[in-house]
């Protein structure tokens, strides 16, 4: 047993509200330079939607993570020594810029500096690469809540194998739903981008899992771009060398959270430490795919385990993460309840962030007040005068997990390999808790039924008011559990203060300026 | 020997290897951070195929072919002894020559004709690209009118070169060439010359050791034994990554 530390993270995606603030805070610490306009280290997608770069999910274009052979082993879809390093002169699989957007900006000057004439000025958009005018065809999200457009919503690449009939029902007028997908680097266990290094500048930091790319080793081979299946590893065609998301290492170290959780206004994100077996990471990550989610979860170990705790110390792990692995926000979600799932496991690239699955939005549904309907009708549901309402009573606002707004096959295609079982056990948790709560504060359901749910999804009353605490009440401490860098036994990290921005990885003191 | 084929074949080596190997080592020590292939191909992917994947090709194995006439010049001999392997020999090389032509003719467009490359374009780009133009067409024309290349190459500017390695500079036999013969060597040493302030450094940092490495790699701030043994002091465990 190799046990490792690993900062994960947890995202609650009923809770995001898709403000895209934490992508501004991400871009104004770290990607407001030449260069790296483009790059979104944090960015939230609409879903359904075709995300960035555009439809970044379907792996047939862009060639990225792992694919199982025959014999069951894996190898990079498109990179690796053979492939990169025979496409190393040109990369077929590469994105281009047309792929994410030509970054712009408009020329406001002409605004006040306009001679006289007979047209009003205008602040034209002018290309930030080359200064010339442009014609604005995609920017930073692009399709933002266009759910339902037939170029982006229907374009999806996770509602391939939905029947066209699906795809109609999910796209209904009455029907017709989004939710948000903030996304990070996952920081993976056997990440795509550190295997198709070719110069081995990509890594993954022992203590704390983070994987950086050293800017001093990297020689723009831009093999990383292609290979990260989630499109974090950024170009950055100024200085020439990829860039990707550091985890606000440097914010981290120092015990403050990064910059996108700290900013995230509806409190949706997570952080902690999970302890895992490093030993497992070649196995898990060639598993069948049906068996892809559980085998990744079955990594991650027991913090309060005896022989875990002992086998972590022999490992060099301090106490303080240890007791933070105990305390960790991210293991609850993701082993104790069983409730939060990696983002496209089938990558197997082993994500070590992790997605709560959206149940919002509920929807009440119009009925026609008469008879039965009537008799269930609670007191405060409101009725038209022409006898239509808004049926708000609790049944029909959640009625079952196959009505559910986001069919299980879309949702299982994203987090669970396909897995719809594994998908709506999640959903079925999210659901009792909140018929339990509902219980609790409104009280139109009864007690018995309320346990029932509870007791179906084998939650307990005192785990389902944790899970309640932790995603509703949660104070910062309570998401954010990581212990500072342990500078007393690393004096080297002292070493080279002079960081800059744009010097991702470990910091040097030279300019970060593009070669000759 | 006259004065200007002593400094262009004696001087002129040594002054290019000297910069070469003082300019490497400075820039790679001093601004490492600018040390890369610096590819363009995130911003115009399509004209860059037809022609960064002929010129690489094609000066690969030109290159090659060079080097291996300089380092073992007997066996290229011994293979040119028979008429048809030297024909082989001499159109192969000439095949690949045209291909670096190609390419560096559809590098050069594209680099002055795409907007967005332009931006990413600076004097050595186009200084180096003119360089190797004027090489590879003396290169070729070598080829076609001084046959054949491949023998005389192996006999008489193989012995050249080692003795400028060796340094006991003996030019005699290049003074008497032909004069695209000449514009060839003194290009060469040109390119050798500037090859420290051009983007060409990124064949020296070409990455042969992924072949031999394993796919993932894992660094540690610290060595994560010895720090938690009070016996050790920090300063045995070096970061392997500074």
């Amino acid at each position: 047993m190799d046990i490792r530390a690993q900062i994960s993270m947890v995202f609650h995606l009923d809770k995001c509200i898709g403000c895209h603030t934490c992508s501004i805070a991400c871009k104004n610490i770290w990607t407001d330079r030449k260069g790296v306009e483009y790059q979104w280290w944090n960015n939230v997608e609409t879903k359904p939607g075709t995300g960035y770069p555009s439809k970044w999910e379907n792996q047939d274009i862009y060639k990225g993570g792992w694919e199982r052979n025959q014999d069951g082993t894996i190898q990079l879809r498109g990179a690796g020594k053979g492939k990169g390093l025979g496409n190393i002169f040109h990369n077929p699989y590469l994105p281009t810029i047309e792929d994410y957007y030509e970054p712009f900006t408009y020329n406001y000057l002409n605004l006040i500096e306009a001679p006289p004439g007979d047209d009003q000025p205008t602040a034209r958009p002018v290309s930030m690469i080359t200064g010339e005018p442009i014609d604005v065809k995609m920017g930073p999200n692009w399709d933002d809540d266009l759910s339902g457009t037939p170029d982006y919503a229907r374009n999806d690449p996770n509602m391939a194998g939905l029947s066209p009939a699906e795809r109609q029902a999910m796209f209904e007028l009455e029907r017709l739903a989004f939710f948000y997908l903030p996304r990070i680097c996952n920081h993976c266990l056997n990440p795509g981008c550190v295997a198709s290094c070719p110069s081995g500048a990509i890594y993954k930091r022992g203590e704390d899992g983070i994987v950086l790319i050293n800017q001093k080793v990297c020689r723009a081979w831009r093999m990383c771009v292609t290979a990260c299946p989630y499109k974090k590893s950024y170009y950055n065609w100024h200085t020439g060398k990829s860039e990707k998301c550091i985890l606000c290492y440097p914010r981290l170290e120092a015990g403050y959270a990064p910059a996108c959780m700290h900013s995230c206004v509806g409190r949706i994100r997570y952080l902690g430490v999970m302890l895992y077996d490093a030993d497992q990471i070649e196995k898990t990550a060639a598993v069948p795919d049906s068996e892809l989610v559980n085998a990744q979860l079955s990594m991650i170990l027991d913090p309060f385990d005896p022989e875990v705790i002992q086998a972590a110390k022999a490992n060099g792990i301090a106490d303080s993460t240890i007791k933070a692995a105990q305390n960790s926000p991210t293991y609850k979600f993701v082993k104790t309840w069983g409730m939060a799932l990696p983002l496209h496991p089938e990558f197997r690239t082993l994500p070590m962030l992790f997605y709560v699955p959206p149940l919002l939005p509920v929807m009440a549904s119009v009925t026609e007040t008469d008879g039965a309907q009537k008799a269930k009708l609670n007191p405060i549901a409101k009725t038209w005068t022409d006898n239509w309402l808004y049926d708000t009573s609790t049944e029909e606002l959640w009625g079952t997990v196959e009505q559910a707004r986001f069919p299980l096959k879309y949702m299982a295609a994203m987090f669970t390999a396909g897995d719809e079982k594994a998908m709506a056990e999640r959903i079925k948790k999210l659901m009792a808790i909140r018929i339990y709560r509902r219980w609790k504060t409104v009280g139109d359901v009864d007690e018995a039924k309320a346990r029932k749910v509870l007791a179906d999804v084998n939650l307990t009353e005192l785990q389902a008011e944790d899970v309640y605490y932790l995603t509703s009440l949660a104070k910062f401490n309570d998401r954010f559990v990581i212990p500072p860098a342990h500078r007393e036994q690393a004096h080297e990290m002292l070493e080279f203060v002079g960081d800059r921005r744009g010097s991702t990885g470990f910091g040097f003191r030279e300019t970060p300026a593009r070669g000759m | 020997m006259d004065a200007s084929n002593l400094f262009l074949f004696v001087g002129l080596p040594y002054i290019a290897f000297a910069i070469f190997l003082v300019g490497t080592i400075y820039r790679y020590r001093a601004t490492g951070f600018k040390v890369s292939s610096l590819s363009s191909q995130f911003l115009e992917g399509r004209a860059l195929f037809w022609a960064s994947v002929p010129f690489h090709f094609g000066i690969l194995v030109v290159f090659l072919g060079h080097l291996t006439a300089f380092l073992i010049p007997s066996g290229i001999l011994a293979w040119n002894s028979n008429p048809v392997r030297l024909l082989v020999l001499q159109v192969t090389a000439f095949a690949f020559g045209i291909s670096v032509l190609v390419g560096l003719v559809g590098l050069i467009y594209r680099r002055l004709t795409n907007p967005r490359v332009k931006m990413v374009t600076n004097n050595m780009d186009i200084v180096i690209e003119l360089m190797l133009l004027v090489q590879t067409g003396a290169g070729l024309y070598i080829g076609y009118a001084h046959r054949w290349g491949a023998s005389w190459f192996a006999a008489d500017l193989s012995p050249y070169l080692w003795s400028i390695f060796l340094f006991r500079p003996e030019a005699t036999a290049v003074a008497a060439m032909p004069f695209a013969i000449k514009l060839h060597i003194v290009n060469a040493f040109l390119i050798i010359a500037v090859f420290p302030f051009t983007r060409l450094v990124h064949i020296l940092v070409a990455p042969f050791h992924y072949i031999s490495r394993p796919y993932q790699r894992v660094i540690w701030n610290w060595d994560r034994n010895l720090v938690r043994n009070p016996a050790s002091a920090w300063t045995e465990t070096r970061p392997r990554n500074n």
